[in-house]
């Protein structure tokens, strides 16, 4: 890893205007994100349904332009750039997507949707000779059989498809790979074997990852460091270790309380919220997360929380007025032995 | 197991098979499977996509497709009105038995409720149909039943509609409807799949407390193993239509007996192998239509043999409680 990091987002704010009930209003769907993406490393990327995710990740690939706040990327903010600048950003961070049934042409043969980005990328693999040869290598290299370039997506399993997708992401050779759930629409079993075919090529080529996922177990597993967000905010980020081990925000203290795991004790005292995440057109003021907090108090109501940071990894930090103490730690957490 | 001496088994499934008529012939997509379900306990129905443990869930409430049927085996419910074979009653005694007796929650609220009335006339309805309850006073049950399965305001959202509510709530007024007439046994189908985790954490403790409080038999259908793990009592492992293997979740978990299983739970990250290759299973399920002869499981078996590939092997007890369709489960390794 080298120190500069390769994607640094500053203050990232995005607005959609949405008519509600009659009224304009605003829906912030991120609100001053800032975080940094490492070459090569997995960036867990954790939260619950509206909390801006998607919204991040479709910034981060220029899907969305954000309305203030910075992204940088390897130091050139991509917002800036046109033509053959803004092309040679998009060929460098692709995506895998959830859906492996949905974000295929079925109208396409495998071999069709690995090469189709070097029709736009026309840089790449200019000869057709050189493009068939590099098609197999990366049919291949994902653990589908050359053979299969002529077949059609809805010919292979869901896992396979889920290969065909990384495949293609992997086309453009790119330095970054966001992954939106790119496990979770599979069964148990084929989800292991994307998962290490994810690790597999991180080791090979280095190429760095931002890993959304809602299960907190496959993200312990994958991810360097972890983000968790709760209504367009990032509540809390850290080493993953550290995070998961002694989180300091509430929230992701009852996130991982919350979530089943076989790392659990079986019969164990669970933190359960009350209520449901708040509508993103109105906000709680001051901390977002005090309607479901059971530390709240006055104060979180009116002022913006500060950061607490965590003793052991100066880079561990949640914006909360009353981090978690050791003993409610040890609740979330709640480790068998 | 003792089945019909034992005077708490609420369900009881014994060899069903469900056929499918399909363009290209008929498949069997349940096979044969035997469980029980006694009251006041969680029973999981454990396995990946197409293993068949909707179909069972569907095959249990009568709700099958036509072009599904149930071909053999018994289907026996045992409430406050005696025990009553599903498959040979008539419409009539099906009828008062769905809701009183059996009820089952869906997957995916925002199809399952009517989006044409009011949840208040939903909730009503089971009051309204088997006790015959005047409009009033269904729909006091049913503010009473909003209440009790945590929605606020049950006095004015008794006249919203379904899509006024949000998803978690949406599962809970289907819980209420489930549970309005405590019924001996709860199916839930993936009950809080379609969640997030905190709002699951909710539904899985509300539906442990109705379990508790109405002393129900809960049949938890899911793929997710952590669920199983902290929420159900005893588990049954579903494989190509057939039961693999069943027993108690700390034995089946512990010190499983069947290959699919200790393969399962070995596909879980867990948190001590971090970054670590995670063990996978190899190959993909059999197809439904071409199911080999001997165990469904043979070809994606570590410890596969001949024996395996020419006979079925029939579900045994290896320990008190605790069956394995395998031909050879001293074999598995946890």
């Amino acid at each position: 890893m080298s120190d500069a990091p390769l994607l640094e987002v500053r203050d990232l704010t995005k607005i959609f205007p949405v008519r509600h009930a009659g009224k304009r209003k605003e829906l912030r769907a991120l609100d001053g994100v800032s975080l940094d993406l490492h070459r090569g490393e997995t960036l867990g990327l954790v939260g619950e349904s509206g909390c801006g995710k998607s919204t991040l990740a479709r910034s981060l690939l220029m899907l969305e332009t954000p309305d203030s706040g910075s992204v940088r990327f390897d130091g050139v903010d991509p917002t800036t750039t046109k033509g053959a600048d803004l092309l040679a950003f998009r060929r460098r961070v692709q995506m895998v997507f959830q859906d492996p049934f949905a974000s295929l042409n079925a109208r396409m043969s495998a071999g069709d949707i690995v090469s189709e980005p070097w029709r736009t990328h026309t840089g790449l693999h200019k000869t057709s000779r050189d493009r068939a040869a590099r098609m197999s290598e990366l049919l291949d290299l994902v653990g589908l059989r050359s053979s299969d370039a002529g077949k059609y997506p809805q010919e292979f399993s869901g896992g396979q498809r889920q290969r065909l997708g990384i495949a293609r992401a992997l086309a453009l050779e790119p330095d970054v790979i966001v992954c939106d759930e790119p496990v979770s629409a599979l069964d148990l079993s084929v989800q292991a074997q994307v998962l290490n075919l994810l690790n597999d090529l991180q080791q090979q080529l280095g190429v760095a990852y931002l890993f959304i996922s809602h299960d907190l177990s496959v993200v312990r597993h994958v991810a360097d460091r972890v983000v968790v967000m709760y209504l367009g905010r990032i509540i809390e980020q850290g080493e993953t270790e550290s995070t998961f081990e002694r989180p300091q925000h509430p929230y992701t203290g009852a996130l991982l309380s919350a979530a089943p795991s076989l790392d659990h004790e079986r019969r164990r005292e669970q933190i359960i919220l009350s209520g449901e995440i708040p509508s993103p057109l109105d906000p709680p003021s001051g901390c977002r997360f005090r309607t479901r907090c059971w530390k709240a108090t006055d104060v979180c109501a009116t002022a913006l929380p500060p950061l607490a940071v965590d003793p052991v990894d100066g880079g561990h930090t949640a914006e909360c007025f009353h981090p978690l103490g050791s003993q409610e730690q040890e609740l979330a957490s709640s480790q068998a032995g | 197991m003792t089945t019909s001496t034992d005077e708490t088994v609420a369900l009881d499934v014994d060899g069903m098979s469900v056929d499918i008529r399909t363009p290209y012939g008929v498949v069997r997509a349940v096979d044969k499977v035997t469980f029980q379900a006694r009251r006041g306990e969680t029973l999981a129905l454990l396995g990946e996509s197409g293993c068949g443990k909707s179909m069972t869930a569907t095959a249990v409430v009568g709700l099958l497709e036509p072009v599904a049927d149930v071909t053999e085996g018994a289907v026996r419910i045992t409430g406050e009105s005696g025990t009553t074979d599903l498959r040979t009653a008539s419409a009539r005694r099906r009828r008062d038995i769905a809701g009183k007796e059996l009820a089952i929650v869906f997957q995916d609220a925002l199809t399952a409720l009517n989006p044409v009335y009011t949840v208040g006339t939903q909730l009503a309805e089971p009051f309204r149909i088997h006790r015959g309850l005047s409009k009033k006073a269904a729909r006091a049950e049913a503010i009473e039943l909003m209440r009790r399965v945590g929605i606020p305001e049950p006095e004015t959202r008794v006249d919203s509609y379904p899509h006024q509510f949000s998803g978690g709530m949406r599962q809970r007024l289907l819980i209420a409807i489930g549970v309005a007439l405590s019924p001996a046994v709860l199916l839930a189908d993936e009950p809080t799949t379609a969640l997030d985790v905190t709002v699951q954490a909710q539904i899985m403790s509300l539906l442990k407390d109705l379990r508790e409080e109405r002393d129900m038999a809960v049949v938890l259908i899911t793929h997710d193993l952590a669920l199983v793990f902290e929420q159900a009592d005893r588990v049954v492992v579903m494989y190509a239509g057939n039961v693999v293997e069943q027993g108690p979740v700390e034995d089946v978990f512990g010190a499983p007996k069947h290959p699919y299983t200790a393969g399962l739970l070995e596909s879980v990250p867990v948190h001590a192998e971090r970054g670590a290759e995670l063990k996978s299973i190899g190959g993909s399920p059999p197809e439904l239509a071409a199911i080999p002869a001997g165990c469904v499981y043979q070809d994606r078996c570590p410890i596969v043999r001949d024996r395996c590939r020419e006979e079925r092997p029939a579900a045994r007890e290896v320990a008190p409680g605790h069956l394995s369709a395998c031909h050879f489960p001293a074999e598995v390794n946890s």
